[in-house]
């Protein structure tokens, strides 16, 4: 029975060393104050303010995931430029790969949900949303850059400014007191009113909140398996297990690259639909 | 029956049951959409389409529920 007591003392060797293996994971999925470049360990500033008033601390230093967004932002805004230096009705070169993907966002996402007045007005927004979303989560891919939109911040961020957009684009179409009158149906008798106007206001806080958890737990749970999955080696104590970890950590990743793309499209489309069912409202 | 064993337990528990529920309505999209394209080839891109967007909406309510397994885990 030698492959039992082989079982036994890989168990010991996994419970020493799951308690570091699981801080390790946690270390690595969280945001930190310090970059990790090549064993480098760059220390970031720590920036804390205090608001005077109320005597509230915030916190503004800069971290990983912070930096991150910088290099996404800073990436797509080189990208575009240099891509759209020369002005043609015709672009070449990546270029069209640019204007084919801002054109699927217009045709496909903006106008089928908020017409075409309002759809030429939103595709700015939301190009910039689904590009940005996107570039954060592949840059989350790349071996020594932390995912941004693994943080819950960073996610409820984006939907806060999706919140605000069907606000204000509502307001905007149908006036400020028409906007809110028509957030229940019309013609309704008046108990109704009492259930549904409630469970409708709190509709309008659940969507956003729904589509900060979507993007978020999906980078961060991809990214969790894939720690796991590779730290099985050290767990487990040996290297019989690496060929079938580090092959599902491949599989892992390759499906989390289709994830981000869709991920982006997910959370741009169902910004579109928010917005153009506050815009236009069926009843 | 202390509060943490019990309280990784559930988280356990949690996974495994936001994982069958997961694959249940995927699994059920996906099979519906595999007949969908059976009796009409032309519409397979269509479908495709919808598919995948139903599959991630599925996959973020599993997603709520793996959340709170991983706060009770991390107790």
């Amino acid at each position: 029975m030698h492959w039992v007591e082989e079982a036994a003392k890989h168990a010991e060797t996994a419970e020493e060393h799951s308690e570091g293996i699981g801080q390790y994971i946690m270390h690595h999925i969280q945001d930190s104050h310090e970059w990790n470049l090549f064993g480098y360990h760059i220390h970031l500033p720590e920036i804390k303010v205090t608001v005077p008033v109320i005597n509230y601390s915030l916190d503004l230093s800069i971290t990983v995931h912070t930096l991150m967004m910088w290099f996404a932002a800073l990436f797509l805004i080189l990208v575009f430029w240099l891509s759209f230096r020369k002005k043609r009705l015709i672009p070449t070169g990546f270029a069209g790969v640019l204007e084919a993907i801002t054109l699927f966002v217009r045709d496909e996402i903006a106008i089928p949900n908020m017409g075409e007045k309002g759809g030429r007005q939103l595709t700015p927004f939301l190009a910039t949303m689904f590009f940005f979303i996107l570039t954060a989560n592949l840059m989350g891919m790349i071996p020594l850059f932390a995912t941004a939109t693994g943080n819950i911040s960073v996610t409820a961020s984006l939907a806060i400014v999706t919140f605000l957009a069907t606000q204000i684009y509502g307001m905007k179409q149908n006036g400020i007191i028409g906007y809110w009158k028509n957030l229940a149906p019309h013609g309704l008798p008046a108990p109704l009113y009492v259930i549904i106007v409630p469970i409708e206001i709190l509709g309008l806080f659940t969507k956003p909140f729904a589509l900060a958890m979507r993007l978020f737990a999906n980078m961060m749970a991809g990214h969790t398996v894939i720690l796991a999955l590779l730290t099985l080696i050290i767990a487990l104590g040996t290297l019989v297990i690496a060929p079938f970890s580090v092959g599902m950590a491949l599989f892992i990743s390759l499906l989390e690259i289709l994830v981000a793309f869709i991920q982006a499209y997910i959370f741009t489309m169902l910004s579109a639909l928010f917005i153009g069912m506050a815009m236009f409202p069926e009843h | 029956m202390d509060a943490l064993g019990l309280a990784y337990l559930a988280a356990g528990i949690g996974a495994g049951i936001v994982a069958i529920a997961a694959g249940l309505g995927i699994g059920r999209i996906g099979g519906q959409a595999m007949e969908g394209t059976a009796r009409q080839p032309e519409a397979a891109n269509a479908i495709r389409t919808s598919m995948i967007i139903s599959a991630a909406l599925i996959e973020g309510v599993a997603f709520f529920g793996l959340i709170i397994c991983f706060l009770l885990g991390l107790k």
